[in-house]
């Protein structure tokens, strides 16, 4: 090996334990049989066991599966319909919507939740489950539309034309070439919306009101009574699922037909 | 059920639309901006007849074939099929379809699903579907292969697919663009000889666009020369090839051997013609219909009716000498430039092994048949 390329192997070293280091230390420690986090006292699951007898973790979690399922299906909706109608529109109105599709995933997600409390504030709607659900709504479309979009830009029009001259008419263009061909676009939006919903906390916090408490609310409640091997073992579970959802998503992203 | 009669006016059942053209275009017109990619072109193709329109890339031909298929609309003029304007009807409702240049195939149905596609559309019971399928890949020789995805076929495969997914529909016309442009030379000259062949089997009204004039000519019962989307000439390859009307028609359709000049004397249904280069001396040529004496022209000549010897010719044939400057060898016959002017190299051919054999720079005669040839006035 080079010389040189030693080096880079081991700065990039570096940066992936600088990355996950953390997370390798959360999820080790979700292990560890000692009630105060730091020393360690043996392997044991007996955190994973209690997260199951802990009924506002429970609760919790149903919320934020809840909360993701719905804003999941409402943000894939409209999203995707705003991308295949985006493609009707005239170019230049189409470069209009894009960028401000993007303004959502860059300005500071702070804004974005103080923004909806103050709107639901002012048009009285009670903050609760259904608030919490418009918001994740609100950052999953451009999310959606932006996945969306990029897979029927790349599908050939002749397709559609092909489709049209062997009869189909535009819904029967939809329903059989378009949409079958969009499919793993979909699925990959709904698994990253999903997922960005069930890990969101800054706007879930400024639109959550009693009752509405999703589980990194919970976690983020929990943490102020002291770190807890439990929280270490929830988030491992998080961790996970989060994991194995992004990667579906890759994959289905990636896969051409 | 005979699907695919094997003679087109049988399988009509010499109705009244059996004497109207099946395809009837009058005088369409097609602007993109200021350009009109589509000069008021009319044409008109029988049932049953492989029509072909040849021209170079961006003649328009491919608007000609949107137009029809119902892509595009013409603003102006009129697409009738089997009697009925075509106006205002979208490509779904109109009998015809158009095999893709890049076949289109739907990538994520298989090659049954691909061909069975236009009946299901229209609601054909399935096993209507079933049989029809089998029957048009029997004709494409795809029968094994139903399951395959395009992405698992050879181009050639895909082809055939293309061609099956549309006439499965049994359209009243076929368009095929490029229809071979995407295959290698070998496959494609295989292909030119079945999808003929299947065209005349199934008694497919066909309408092609290509650029290909040896395809054009081999597939085609008539061609139409299109050039800045106007239409230059229709016919039968022979009449277009042997007789071109332009001289734009003339070069497409193959080597024109030309020299510029002008037809100095008419007299007696024969002229002579004074090429510009003064070291070439003038000699008869067949006037036209109107010999324009003293008119700037154009004569051509096709390299099949120009000889080459060694020796000047004593028969009363038109010669000009001139110096072989490069040889090309094609296999079957041998091609020669042969420099005749200072401006000018003319291409001459000889089949078979000539002894002994011409070498780079050996004075040669050239010569033709009293009257060969023909004048084009610019």
């Amino acid at each position: 090996m080079k010389p040189r390329s030693v080096g880079l192997h081991a700065v990039s070293l570096l940066a992936m334990l600088f990355l996950y280091g953390p997370i390798i230390v959360l999820v080790l420690y979700s292990f560890n049989a000692a009630h105060l986090s730091m020393t360690w006292r043996g392997a044991t699951l007996k955190w994973y066991a209690a997260l199951w007898h802990d009924e506002a973790l429970l609760a919790a979690t149903a919320n934020s599966l809840f909360i993701a399922l719905v804003s999941t299906i409402g943000a894939t909706g409209l999203g995707g319909l705003l991308a295949l109608g985006m493609e009707q529109m005239p170019h230049r109105r189409q470069q209009v919507l894009e960028g401000s599709l993007v303004l959502p995933l860059v300005i500071p997600e702070v804004m974005m939740g103080v923004a909806l409390m103050l709107l639901f504030v002012t048009v009285h709607v009670p903050l609760g489950l259904t608030t919490v659900i418009l918001g994740h709504i609100v950052f999953n479309i451009p999310l959606v539309t932006i996945m969306i979009r990029t897979r029927l830009r790349k599908l050939d029009p002749m397709l559609r034309e092909a489709a049209a001259d062997l009869g189909a008419d535009s819904w029967q263009v939809f329903r059989y070439v378009t949409l079958p061909l969009l499919r793993p676009a979909i699925w990959g939006a709904v698994l990253v919306a999903f997922t960005v919903s069930l890990d969101d906390f800054l706007v879930t916090f400024f639109t959550a009101g009693p009752g509405a408490t999703t589980l990194p609310l919970k976690v983020y409640s929990m943490i102020k009574s002291g770190v807890t091997p439990e929280i270490n073992a929830l988030s491992a579970l998080l961790l996970v699922v989060s994991m194995m959802g992004v990667a579906a998503a890759l994959s289905l992203q990636r896969r051409e037909v | 059920m005979a699907i695919f009669s094997t003679s087109p006016l049988l399988a009509s059942g010499q109705s009244v639309s059996s004497i109207a053209p099946t395809i009837d275009i009058r005088a369409i017109v097609r602007n993109h901006g200021s350009v009109a990619a589509v000069d008021h072109v009319s044409f008109q193709v029988q049932r049953g007849e492989f029509f072909s329109i040849l021209g170079p890339s961006g003649a328009g031909k491919t608007s000609v074939l949107r137009i029809v298929a119902g892509f595009e609309d013409p603003d102006a003029g009129d697409v009738l099929i089997d009697g009925r304007s075509m106006l205002g009807v979208p490509p779904n409702r109109r009998p015809v379809n158009l095999v893709f240049q890049s076949y289109a195939l739907f990538p994520h149905l298989n090659v049954f699903e691909n061909v069975a596609f236009g009946l299901k559309m229209r609601r054909v019971p399935a096993a209507l579907i079933d049989e029809q399928v089998r029957q048009a890949l029997t004709m494409v020789k795809l029968v094994g292969k139903e399951g395959r995805k395009p992405a698992q076929l050879s181009g050639g495969e895909q082809q055939r697919v293309a061609l099956a997914r549309a006439l499965v529909n049994k359209p009243a016309v076929v368009l095929l663009d490029e229809p071979l442009a995407a295959l290698d030379q070998q496959l494609r000259q295989a292909m030119q000889v079945e999808l003929k062949s299947i065209q005349e089997q199934a008694g497919l009204t066909c309408v092609c666009v290509t650029h290909h004039q040896e395809e054009a000519m081999m597939m085609s019962d008539r061609i139409a020369v299109m050039h800045q989307g106007r239409m230059w000439q229709v016919g039968t390859p022979r009449e277009v090839y042997e007789n071109p009307r332009t001289l734009f028609v003339s070069r497409f359709l193959g080597v024109s051997n030309e020299l510029p000049g002008r037809v100095s004397e008419a007299a007696e249904g024969a002229a002579l013609f004074q090429p510009a280069d003064d070291l070439v001396p003038g000699f008869p040529v067949r006037s036209g219909p109107e010999p324009s004496a003293g008119c700037p022209a154009t004569w051509s000549l096709r390299p099949e009716q120009l000889r080459m010897s060694r020796e000047r010719p004593a028969s009363g044939d038109t010669v000009l000498p001139g110096v072989i400057e490069k040889i090309l060898f094609a296999g079957s016959e041998t091609k020669y430039l042969v420099r005749i002017a200072r401006e000018t190299l003319w291409e001459a051919r000889t089949t078979g092994n000539v002894q002994p054999p011409y070498a780079s720079g050996d004075p040669v005669f050239l010569h033709w048949a009293l009257g060969d040839g023909r004048v084009f006035f610019e």
